[in-house]
């Protein structure tokens, strides 16, 4: 139960983002999530959407750097503490949180993104807590 | 066809050597002293004579010419001959300073001709062969000099000259071009342009490449060689002597042996001018020995390289430098420690990373600084931060570990570090703005 997200390096300069974004849109890429995650020289923009595969390969072709990771998009609950709870779950499972980030869409809810260690262990424990993971279909 | 473009001297014994570079070098130093006043006043000076000079063993009387002289000398101080029996002016880009300028009377033309066929027969060229020189044409004596070579050896020649990538592919393959001579980072722009257009070595038939004019590494010549499909060759030479052909690789890849029948090598000790026993490191130093417009004494090239008479598998026996070391028209002074470019892009290769690179000193707070831009290449991207961190770390501590000093490294996106269809600019030195 996992998404593949699609990281692409961008440099940190003026205007980069919007031109990878741009790119992104011609190519009728549809964005589900999102995060950026920048240093003084260069950002990484993390994107989930429909179809991986297609969209990888469109931006290798338009001369951008990427790899795909398969992270964990965990069902959230509106509600006080959620994101405390799975945290809790994946740290009680030795689990190591490389990076998350949150999206919400009104047809398939709220999700937390995960990059961990082990998606597997990640994964087995939170479904013992009854806490559900997507796969890439879940999200669209 | 031979092996060799002129085996009776390619292959000649050291005593027959020395006693053609005896034999011309007395005649040369007469001619010159004769000739050319500004080199007579520097012998007159020194005290010297044509007379002093019996056999190369007195090449050390002799004063040496550094680029100083040639600028001071720019444009006809050191003509050795009447301009009416010039043909040819060739020249330098000029970028580290006055620009000198070449001149070639037929013969020497021809000569300088015959060095390039030399260094494309050493690299498998025959007559049968259809050699692209992608060299710039025009007064960088890169293209001229190797088509001149290529006409002598009797490949079929494809003027080319450098730039407008896409069309030298197209004519190597509509032409079936077997060997392309051209700067190592235009060889490598080729290379990357040749995978951009969805080919691959197979769609070429190049088989082998004749690269000069720029430092580079062996790492790099491995890139090469892989992504055209061929074996590369290093050519050496400078516009003051001639041009490319002044020594030449051969199979072996082991050091280019010089055309020392036309230019007699010395290596030196840059600091004090002492002569060193062959094997030592120092800067290289040529007088030719044939040039009659341009003929140039104890020319001092600021190449720090090394000479050997190591028995080469060839089957040559001119004497063999190796790839200059680096070259103090280069060399930086980073916080007191003498860096070279090279150094750089070897750690650069050795890590991984591609050749495209750039290196920007400058100053902060009264202390140098280097700055190191790298391209990322896509086997080395991750989609964490901590792990490109690490990257760039492992980077910085593996060239802290070769030159001593610590640089900021910087990963840049693919194709953002500008290409160069002539010699490529890795150095910006912003010191100077400041001094």
């Amino acid at each position: 139960m996992s998404v593949k997200q699609i990281s692409v390096f961008i440099e940190n300069k003026k205007g980069k983002l919007a031109e990878a974004t741009r790119y992104i849109a011609d190519h009728d890429i549809n964005l589900r999530a999102l995060s950026i995650a920048d240093t003084q020289d260069f950002g990484i923009l993390r994107i989930i959407c429909d179809d991986p595969k297609i969209a990888d390969a469109a931006l290798k072709d338009g001369g951008y750097i990427t790899t795909v990771t398969d992270v964990l998009a965990a069902a959230i609950s509106d509600t006080p503490g959620s994101l405390a709870t799975i945290l809790e779950v994946l740290s009680d499972a030795n689990v190591i949180v490389e990076y998350t980030y949150a999206f919400n869409s009104s047809k398939a809810g709220a999700y937390m993104i995960f990059r961990v260690d082990d998606n597997q262990l990640a994964a087995a424990a939170l479904a013992g807590a009854g806490i559900k993971t997507a796969n890439q279909e879940d999200l669209f | 066809m031979s092996k060799y473009y002129q085996p009776e001297i390619e292959t000649a014994s050291v005593e027959e050597l020395r006693k053609i570079q005896n034999e011309k070098l007395v005649k040369q130093v007469k001619h010159v002293y004769e000739n050319v006043k500004y080199y007579r006043d520097l012998m007159d000076e020194k005290g010297v004579t044509p007379d002093d000079i019996k056999s190369i063993d007195d090449l050390h009387k002799l004063p040496f010419l550094t680029k100083a002289d040639l600028r001071d000398a720019y444009p006809y101080g050191l003509l050795g001959t009447d301009l009416k029996n010039c043909v040819r002016i060739q020249s330098t880009s000029g970028t580290t300073g006055r620009r000198v300028v070449a001149f070639y009377t037929q013969e020497d033309v021809n000569l300088w001709e015959d060095c390039c066929a030399r260094a494309i027969v050493a690299a498998g060229g025959t007559n049968e062969d259809v050699c692209q020189v992608a060299y710039g044409y025009g007064l960088f004596t890169g293209g001229p000099g190797l088509n001149g070579g290529s006409h002598k050896v009797g490949c079929l020649t494809l003027p080319m000259s450098s730039g407008n990538t896409e069309r030298q592919i197209q004519f190597m393959q509509d032409l079936h071009s077997t060997i392309i001579c051209c700067t190592p980072s235009y060889a490598a722009y080729i290379g990357e342009t040749l995978k951009e257009m969805g080919l691959t070595p197979d769609d070429i038939d190049l088989k082998a490449g004749i690269f000069g004019a720029e430092p580079w590494t062996e790492e790099m010549r491995r890139d090469i060689e892989k992504s055209l499909g061929i074996k590369a060759y290093d050519i050496y030479g400078l516009t003051e002597t001639s041009g490319p052909g002044v020594s030449f690789e051969c199979e072996e890849q082991t050091g280019m042996h010089i055309n020392e029948d036309h230019f007699l090598a010395e290596i030196i000790d840059p600091e004090t001018g002492e002569v060193l026993p062959e094997g030592s490191k120092g800067e290289l130093v040529f007088t030719s020995l044939d040039k009659e417009a341009f003929p140039l004494l104890r020319y001092r090239t600021r190449d720090i390289c090394v000479l050997s008479r190591k028995k080469c598998s060839c089957g040559r026996t001119l004497i063999k430098m190796s790839k200059p070391m680096g070259r103090s028209d280069d060399m930086m002074i980073i916080r007191g420690v003498n860096v070279f470019p090279s150094q750089i892009e070897t750690v650069l290769l050795k890590e991984g990373y591609s050749a495209n690179y750039l290196i920007e000193v400058d100053r902060a707070n009264n202390t140098d600084t280097l700055d190191v831009s790298v391209e990322l290449t896509p086997g080395q991207f991750s989609d964490t931060v901590k792990d490109l961190a690490i990257k760039e770390k492992a980077l910085a501590g593996a060239i802290k570990t070769m030159l001593g000093i610590n640089p900021k490294v910087h990963l840049v996106a693919p194709k953002t570090i500008t290409r160069s269809e002539g010699k490529a600019v890795r150095v910006i030195d912003k010191r100077k703005l400041h001094d």
